[in-house]
């Protein structure tokens, strides 16, 4: 056990990452990595939402750190950004979340360049690394641009997570997915984030492609709103993002405790689901 | 004979780039690619040329401005961007792009607008054309700048009112690059200013460059001699780029005039090139208004134009290499200047290069020679807005 302990301290992010979706995959099912946004709609409730999260059947969690300007995302996390920054959420205060759970789960964090690029891209490592975070997700930094932030999130031990577009083209389909730290985040639809009706017929054949392409696994986000379609996408994906069906779930609870009571509903649905 | 195809510039020093979702990197490089064929395509331009000069009206002068020139004690001439069609110059590019849309095969053309201007000139554009034309324009700007909002519902575009943020520009590109990123397929995003991911900034410089092209051809004409400073208001940068890639090689002072809003120090202005940070803002690395976090800050500025927190990569790039000097001028000086230019000139500017006219009223050049300033627009859109601030600070 206490070996077991240390050996989860020593790994590196990316092996943390690449764990937890062996372990679902031992499972027979895909791994389950619900979103929530840093400070939403405060840093309390936030920290509960985490846990929730945690013992809800998350097997990785994907963490927003709260953005003025996020060009990649929809209206529901685009307001809970707002409303998190409004309420004084910071890096900081994003980063106490994810020491919260990480010793749990591997956290993922979702940042925006220029916020890696103000504190600076190796203070932003070292400072994530310290809070447990096993990897940084940087929607607004196409692979071309990865340079410096790369090398210092590398440098920390954390894993750079590409993202895939429906519209990348093959070839640098297999760039994107030779250079995968921890996952190859696909992105479903050509659109910022948000719920949608019906996942792109396209979908199955592009993650079959990124697997083919990828020496780590492939997940899916943006658009995966119900259990089912959860379950439809993790017949083929390595795994499963959700983002923000949970975040709405956030908005429309009370208080922190129906806020976490109807995330964890949503993920015990969801894992189930995925059972299949 | 037709020049060869050479890559659109992506880079200018360390600024520019593409600091987007990787959704939009292919269309990004297909309109890269366009450009790249279509500025050097004799049909192309030659119907760019055409358009430009019997449908936009230029070349536009350069007018010398006899009373402005005695008040400040040297020769000045106006480059009147606000006789352009439309009355500003936003429509030099407007017109481009639209014309590019249609080279590559995209019916819808999406735009933002901060003071209006671009909106009318991209609705105006595609009414033109044929094209379906929707424009994102903040909620506080769809209120000071209302006879846009008419215009370009007029002219058959949609105007969709952006609740996010301040309500004004920054938030407005944000709502358009939102949209594109889903639509990209089939719209063409008809960015108004020189900011924005590579091929944006080079691109509309491209388009822009007339202005300066013509300035610099009319003042050796008028003078036999170029001028010793070029003056030009700076919001994204779009206008100064265009009348500054003229000189660039000439031994020509060029002076960027930035909103300084209610004052450098409080905090509350648009002048991410003299008091700003550096970062990424709308999908380029540049000068922008933020904080130590990253988060990006509201800009200010009585002109809507101006009321942006980032700017256009090439001028960072000017800044620091020394070519261009940057400045700023705040709101209260730029309204005293659009009433003065007024009565000097019997010309109503706009309030963006309005900060153009008082920096150049405060500072007159010495010795002889001549000065060139591009006057962006006219000032009609802003006669509410501009004569409300007047009375309260003539009180
Ligand atoms: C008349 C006029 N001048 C200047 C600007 C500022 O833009 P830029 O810096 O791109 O020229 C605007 C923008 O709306 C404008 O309408």
């Amino acid at each position: 056990m206490a070996d077991q302990e240390a050996a989860t301290a020593a790994a590196t992010g990316e092996q943390r990452i690449l764990d937890a979706f062996a372990a679902a995959r031992a499972q027979g099912r895909a791994a389950l990595m619900p979103y929530m946004m840093g400070g939403f709609p405060d840093q309390a409730t936030a920290t509960v939402i985490a846990r929730a999260y945690s013992e809800s059947g998350a097997d990785l969690i994907e963490l927003g750190v709260p953005y003025s300007d996020p060009l990649a995302d929809g209206p529901v996390i685009h307001a809970a950004g707002t409303t998190a920054l409004a309420a004084g959420a910071t890096l900081e205060s994003a980063l106490e979340t994810c020491a919260a759970v990480s010793g749990d789960v591997p956290v993922v964090l979702m940042a925006y360049a220029n916020m890696l690029l103000a504190v600076g891209p190796e203070r932003f490592a070292s400072d994530a690394a310290a809070a447990g975070a096993a990897g940084v997700i940087v929607p607004d930094l196409p692979i071309d641009e990865a340079g410096e932030i790369g090398e210092a999130l590398i440098g920390a031990g954390l894993a750079l997570v590409p993202l895939l577009a429906p519209s990348t083209p093959p070839e640098r389909r297999a760039e994107i997915c030779s250079r995968g730290q921890g996952f190859v985040y696909v992105v479903s639809t050509a659109g910022t984030t948000g719920e949608r009706d019906e996942l792109p017929g396209g979908l199955a054949e592009l993650v079959r492609a990124a697997q083919g392409d990828a020496a780590v696994p492939v997940a899916v986000g943006f658009g995966i709103g119900t259990p089912e379609q959860a379950a439809s996408v993790g017949e083929v994906a390595d795994g499963v993002i959700i983002g923000s069906r949970l975040v709405r779930a956030v908005s429309d609870a009370p208080d922190a405790e129906a806020a976490a009571a109807a995330v964890s509903e949503f993920l015990r649905a969801t894992g189930d689901a995925l059972k299949g | 004979m037709a020049a060869e195809a050479t890559p659109v510039q992506e880079r200018f020093g360390p600024y520019g780039g593409r600091f987007v979702p990787e959704v939009l990197m292919s269309v990004l490089d297909e309109l890269s690619a366009a450009w790249s064929q279509a500025r050097v395509d004799d049909a192309f331009q030659g119907e760019l040329t055409r358009l430009l000069r019997d449908y936009v009206g230029r070349p536009t002068p350069l007018w010398a401005a006899e009373r402005l020139s005695e008040r400040v004690g040297r020769r000045v001439y106006l480059k009147r961007e606000d006789l352009a069609h439309t009355g500003a110059h936003k429509i030099n590019n407007a017109v481009g792009q639209a014309l590019l849309a249609k080279r590559m095969g995209k019916q819808r053309v999406i735009a933002e607008t901060g003071a209006g201007q671009h909106g009318v000139a991209t609705a105006t554009a595609c009414a033109l054309m044929g094209l379906e034309c929707a424009v994102y324009m903040g909620s506080e700007d769809t209120r000071r700048q209302r006879p846009n909002v008419d215009r370009m519902k007029l002219l058959g575009a949609e105007v969709v009112p952006v609740e996010a943020g301040a309500r004004t520009l920054k938030e407005a590109v944000s709502a358009a690059i939102r949209d594109w990123v889903a639509s990209s397929a089939t719209t063409h995003y008809v960015i108004g200013s020189a900011v924005g991911p590579a091929p944006y900034p080079a691109l509309v410089r491209d388009l822009q460059r007339v202005i300066g092209d013509e300035a610099r051809s009319q003042a050796l004409e008028a003078e036999g001699n170029l001028p010793k400073r070029v003056i030009a208001c700076v919001g994204g940068g779009s206008n100064a780029i265009g009348t500054f890639t003229a000189f660039l090689d000439d031994p020509v002072e060029l002076i960027g005039v930035e909103a300084a809003g209610e004052g450098l120090d409080s905090g509350r202005h648009g002048a991410s090139l003299a008091a700003g940070a550096t970062g990424v803002l709308h999908g380029a690395f540049s000068a922008v208004l933020a904080d130590e976090q990253g988060q990006i800050l509201e800009a200010h500025s009585v002109s809507a134009g101006l009321d942006y927190p980032g700017v256009g990569p090439e001028h960072a790039h000017l800044r620091d290499s020394g070519r261009a000097t940057y400045v700023a001028v705040t709101d209260v000086d730029a309204l005293h200047a659009f009433r003065e230019l007024c009565r000097l000139e019997g010309i109503v500017p706009a309030l963006e290069p309005s900060h153009a006219i008082a920096w150049l009223l405060e500072n007159p050049g010495k010795g002889d020679g001549f000065d060139i300033l591009t006057l962006s627009g006219r000032g009609d859109k802003d006669l509410d807005e501009a004569l409300a601030k007047l009375d309260e600070l003539d009180g």
